[in-house]
């Protein structure tokens, strides 16, 4: 019996990655949320209003990371849902593909736009 | 036997997309598929919340400009309805959360969380939507 089977009988198999996007969605859930905590609470109560003090604060280092860190987390967790979207609706596996290609492309696109904002403050 | 097959039974088969309007969904349920729809909206709308970061960031003049921009009917029934998916997404997933952790999981827990996620979104929704058309 090899360490893949449960009882005499079953044999376990699939891709596995069902248990590490479930927590991957809820981790990076996080990450987003308490990000938007912090941009609220520093955009609306530490900085001044109006472009210097929205500007000011994305100059700091510490905003750009936390910002691209918030971003990745925000590509995967879409990434997760939006698949699960399609896994849901999309029986097709042509179609399935090609959106999933799309949302692929779609999210790093809008990484590497983030990224050249960013620094470019 | 025979009979007992033939007898007719109610069968229940997976519901088709056009027969979706006739079954009365729950709140928990509508709370649940606007979790879906609030998720697929704000990542279709990434680049349009990507190109409101670039121009608020860009320059003082980008910024001026964005100002009177977001000031047009459109952007503003744009604007609207992003906050609401944000913040029904949010509420929606805190549920989840919750969830995870064995809290509320009865059948009559799952009404009230459709009922308080789908009124604690709008509610938080219609703060922001004031201060989107400037009341306060």
């Amino acid at each position: 019996m090899s360490s893949s089977s449960i009882g005499p009988k079953r044999l376990v198999v699939g891709a596995r990655y069902g248990l590490r996007d479930w927590l991957a969605q809820r981790v990076t859930a996080v990450v987003v949320g308490v990000y938007a905590l912090v941009l609220f609470v520093s955009a609306l109560v530490v900085s001044e209003p109006g472009y210097g003090g929205w500007a000011g604060l994305f100059a700091n280092t510490w905003m750009k990371v936390l910002t691209l860190l918030a971003v990745l987390a925000l590509i995967y967790h879409a990434w997760v849902g939006v698949r699960d979207i399609w896994m849901d609706y999309v029986k097709p596996v042509g179609v399935r593909l090609a959106l999933q290609i799309f949302t692929i492309l779609w999210l790093i696109g809008c990484a590497v736009w983030a990224v050249e904002i960013l620094w470019r403050v | 036997m025979g009979d007992i097959a033939k007898k007719s039974r109610p069968q229940f088969r997976n519901i088709h997309v056009s027969q979706i309007l006739q079954y009365r969904l729950p709140a928990a349920g509508l709370m649940s598929i606007l979790h879906r729809v609030s998720g697929l909206s704000m990542f279709l709308l990434l680049p349009f919340i990507l190109w409101i970061f670039d121009r608020s960031l860009t320059s003082e003049l980008s910024y001026a400009e964005l100002m009177e921009v977001v000031e047009s009917p459109l952007m503003k029934i744009v604007l609207c309805g992003l906050v609401w998916a944000f913040f029904h997404h949010l509420l929606a997933g805190i549920r989840h959360l919750i969830s995870d952790m064995h809290i509320g999981l009865t059948k009559e827990n799952a009404a009230s969380w459709g009922v308080g996620v789908l009124v604690g979104g709008l509610v938080l929704s219609f703060i922001a939507w004031l201060k989107i058309f400037g009341v306060f």
